[in-house]
């Protein structure tokens, strides 16, 4: 490992509400409820903690959970935008501000209400535009009825297919994946109820090319981690999962969701600048990676992901991920929690757990050997990654 | 309008709009008393004996606008109600969409006045329906019932034309939802000015040349904030596309394309893609813009496949 990183810090305590539709509670009881089992599960008090990270899209204030759930004093705060790219992100702040000592204990959160408060997938079709920079970007999509993150990533997905000959059962490999290590995984929406690509050609269009299976669930629910430095938590209840290296990245000519300038579109560049990181902090490669959490909001990113990371070549992950190669069992098993489309949609932060499972080996799919667990977060927006090892 | 339905609904004129009902109860003092009561008229030949007697009727009346009182089935009407021509031509008219209903007027004839003691008997016919006009609560059919009544010798004391609209609820008038308009800047007014008077503007670095859209304030490749505008010829390709079914949003009709446009001048934008069949819509096919006033506010530059 290299850097300043690169093995100084570790996930050691990991913490979730039920995930449902209908959470009938508020998103910062939800939170604090995370937050709680995270500290719980580290073995740590709240008093402990003194940073907290969130996404800039969160509705719950790092104070006012510090205040319900009793944590004091904060050297550390930060927030993330750019939605699910903002996962892996919350870890990354949190491992730099305890490799630079400006914090020692970190709990990254995220809590959304986002099937039965606002419906998460809903995206902007309300938006009146205002003249800020944020207004005119949406100005561009909005008129012409591009209102959804299904239909941004539509737009990639069509062309992906057309360059590359990647059809709708390609994709729907992905979501049979999620929907068999969901069926093991009691914590998810969708246990015990796995489909068949039968089942995802069947399902309703939500925008073409992408099926209702393609798209991932919108869920009520928290999770919640603490990140502290190796050293400390070798002493604390749980198996450290090491984070190896931690990393963003947005790409040149990067827009939120909508990067259709650029010269080709098959291609997610930022996360190809996450991975360059990661590999270069970490010193693994993608031979070293056991298993891996793709953010898989929708489908088709999944396998440009496979491609970013150097798994296989550029519009080969049709290829490398058919006969169930992503699947327990297979060379590469991907989202063994069921993923955002089997277990719930928590904006990667879910993800981010199974990967600390993966690392402790309690994951429901449990992946054999010591390998290395690369965690990613949203795709089509700038982004952040994870490569999470024991403690050996 | 449907002659096939029309020619079907007046097969039923002159058919039993159900079985004779025969009135509850006789005609009788306490009705009557009540029935003055509620519309307040004090006339005595209806409730005095004395003055009745000394009417020209000789006894007590009814008042003769208690006609279909007599005969009234009460909330819920006999089973048997459902056997005649009436609910036949509901059923019609419902099927086809008429679903609606509303009594426009009533016409009563009284033959005699009724007598205490009088056992009415009312049998109503379809004696007409009109073809299908255009009124203000919606197209619908007059539907025209005639009900006579007897007495207990089989004489008619009254008759009574009964007419209702039978009519096609409107659609809700759901408010025309405009689409969004683009919110306009320093930076980007210049495109959707030009798009108002009908022109394709690029925005051209002064500097260094290079064409970008969506517009910046400065140059990405030489850092310029001077720029000056292209008109574009408005052709170009489908480089890639979408066909959004859901969640459906008020101010489209679906399904639509949404497409990214690749102009001839290299710059490319998001746009529609119309005058085609969604699915005939394919990555590479050439289109051109369609200055598009989708409503009184906003014109959009859409684009439809360049005619061959």
């Amino acid at each position: 490992m290299t850097g300043t990183l690169a093995g100084k810090a570790a996930i050691a305590g990991i913490g979730a509400t039920e995930f449902s539709k209908d959470s009938g509670r508020t998103e910062l009881r939800l939170a604090t409820e995370a937050v709680k089992a995270a500290l719980d599960d580290a073995g740590l008090a709240p008093s402990d903690v003194d940073g907290m990270v969130t996404f800039t899209m969160d509705s719950n204030d790092e104070i006012e959970i510090a205040r319900s759930v009793g944590i004091g004093e904060l050297t550390f705060f930060s927030r993330i935008h750019h939605g699910g790219g903002a996962a892996c992100g919350t870890v990354h702040q949190a491992a730099m501000a305890i490799a630079t000592g400006v914090a020692e204990v970190v709990v990254c959160y995220r809590a959304l209400n986002g099937r039965s408060w606002s419906r998460f997938g809903a995206g902007v079709q309300r938006r009146q535009p205002i003249p800020n920079a944020d207004g005119v970007h949406y100005g561009w999509l909005v008129p012409f009825g591009l209102l959804t993150p299904a239909q941004w990533v539509a737009m990639f997905a069509q062309r992906y297919m057309h360059v590359y000959g990647a059809s709708s059962v390609d994709l729907g490999a992905v979501a049979v994946a999620d929907r068999r290590h969901a069926a093991n995984n009691p914590s998810a929406w969708f246990y015990e109820q796995p489909i068949t690509i039968e089942d995802h050609q069947a399902s309703r269009w939500i925008v073409e090319p992408l099926h209702l299976l393609d798209c991932c669930q919108e869920s009520d629910g928290a999770v919640a981690m603490v990140v502290t430095s190796v050293e400390r938590a070798r002493d604390l209840r749980q198996p450290a999962a090491v984070i190896a290296a931690a990393a963003q990245g947005a790409g040149p000519d990067q827009e939120s969701m909508t990067s259709y300038y650029r010269d080709d579109m098959t291609g997610l560049p930022e996360m190809g600048v996450v991975a360059r990181q990661l590999w270069a902090q970490s010193g693994l490669g993608p031979e070293d990676v056991r298993t891996a959490v793709l953010y898989d909001h929708f489908t088709p990113f999944v396998l440009v992901q496979l491609e970013e990371f150097g798994f296989c070549d550029r519009g080969e992950a049709k290829d490398f991920i058919a006969g169930g190669a992503i699947e327990i069992g297979g060379r590469l098993p991907v989202n063994t929690n069921g993923g955002q489309l089997g277990e719930a949609y928590v904006h990667g932060m879910n993800g981010i757990s199974e990967g600390v499972r993966q690392v402790r080996g309690t994951s429901v799919n449990q992946v054999g050997g010591d390998g290395a667990v690369l965690v990613t977060a949203g795709t089509g927006v700038p982004t952040s990654g994870l490569i999470l090892t024991s403690d050996n | 309008m449907s002659d096939a339905l029309l020619d079907k609904l007046r097969g039923l004129v002159g058919k039993p709009a159900g079985p004779p009902f025969r009135a509850w109860d006789a005609v009788n003092q306490a009705m009557i008393r009540h029935w003055c009561d509620a519309v307040g008229d004090t006339n005595p030949i209806y409730t005095d004996p004395v003055e009745a007697a000394a009417s020209v009727h000789g006894q007590i009346v009814a008042p003769p606008t208690m006609l279909q009182a007599w005969t009234m089935k009460g909330l819920v009407p006999p089973p048997s109600d459902g056997d005649g021509a009436q609910a036949e031509l509901m059923a019609l008219l419902d099927g086809a969409g008429f679903t609606s209903v509303v009594a426009t007027n009533c016409e009563q004839e009284y033959t005699r006045y009724l007598h205490i003691g009088d056992e009415l008997t009312a049998e109503s016919v379809i004696e007409d329906v009109s073809p299908e006009k255009h009124t203000g609560l919606g197209d619908g059919h007059f539907i025209t019932t005639r009900t006579d009544f007897r007495d207990q010798n089989g004489d008619t004391v009254g008759t009574m034309r009964f007419r209702i609209l039978k009519f096609k609820p409107p659609e809700k008038q759901e408010k025309k939802v405009p689409r969004p308009a683009p919110p306009r800047n320093q930076d980007n007014a210049f495109f959707w000015e030009g798009v108002d008077r009908g022109e394709l503007l690029i925005q051209r670095c002064s500097a260094c040349g290079r064409l970008r859209h969506p517009p910046r304030p400065m140059c990405p490749n030489c850092q310029s904030l001077d720029w000056d505008t292209v008109k574009s010829t408005g052709r170009g390709e489908v480089f890639s596309f979408i066909i959004p079914h859901y969640p459906q949003v008020p101010f489209l009709d679906y399904p639509y394309v949404v497409a990214v446009v690749a102009l001839e001048e290299g710059t490319r934008l998001i746009s529609n893609v119309i005058d085609i069949d969604p699915h005939a819509v394919e990555i590479g096919m050439p289109v051109e813009v369609r200055f598009t006033k989708v409503d009184d506010e906003l014109t959009l530059p859409l684009f439809a496949p360049v005619k061959a």
